[in-house]
């Protein structure tokens, strides 16, 4: 299951969705707003979702991570809105019978996530106006096959 | 013409000045639905720079409109 959330993610809470008898591994990647980018100091970055569709796709990734790697729960969440240094925006965590499918798992949904979902992010800088990040590279990530025709 | 509902996120939308509009185009692909926006909005992405979602889903530019979709141009993402 994945949230889009427009407050603050509650890594705890959804770590506890992690949680099995069965799992003798569990990874969590926390996304984190940092103060710089590019050499500008960032201030804050504002992030915009097509949350609907991004809610489809982020299944679609869980659904994949399932078919690749050996797991036993899945979970994530994203947070729009404006986040000041520090925040976190973006929360994965995977379980899994042993560590390396858990690893990889978290590893996928992370790198997919940016890759895939409609997300933006714009950053507010210390000196200068406002920009939309372009992430030109992500897309070329994926070649032909991606998007599906 | 077709009937098509198109929103737009992020540089698109600040282009634009809309969240959201209803748009009868003549356009036979998505692709040269995109161009035309480019010319009306003056987009400053080049169509190789954008993805398209028909209804939520990933497609290809070469889609062919057949009117009631949902059409959403997807500037270079950048979550996370």
């Amino acid at each position: 299951m994945f949230d889009i959330v427009d407050s603050a993610i509650d890594g705890e809470k959804l770590r506890r969705d992690l949680l099995d008898p069965a799992a003798g591994g569990l990874v969590v990647f926390e996304g984190l707003v940092r103060d710089h980018n590019d050499g500008s100091a960032v201030t804050a970055l504002e992030y915009e979702v097509f949350a609907s569709m991004a809610t489809k796709e982020a299944e679609k990734l869980f659904a994949e991570a399932r078919e690749q790697f050996d797991v036993i729960h899945l979970r994530g969440a994203h947070r729009y809105g404006f986040l000041p240094v520090g925040e976190m925006a973006v929360w994965v965590g995977a379980s899994a019978r042993h560590r390396e499918a858990a690893f990889q798992a978290a590893r996928f949904l992370i790198d997919e996530i940016k890759y895939r979902l409609p997300v933006w992010k714009k950053e507010h800088y210390v000196d200068g106006p406002a920009e939309w990040v372009d992430c030109q590279g992500c897309y070329h990530h994926h070649g032909p096959d991606f998007p599906r025709k | 013409m077709k009937t098509v509902q198109i929103r737009y996120f992020a540089s698109l939308r600040e282009q634009v000045g809309l969240q959201r509009e209803q748009l009868e185009t003549a356009a036979v692909t998505v692709g040269e639905l995109y161009d035309e926006l480019r010319h009306r909005y003056d987009f400053s992405l080049a169509q190789d720079a954008v993805k398209v979602a028909i209804n939520e889903e990933y497609r290809s530019m070469e889609y062919v409109l057949t009117g009631g979709e949902e059409v959403v141009f997807i500037p270079p993402v950048s979550g996370g």
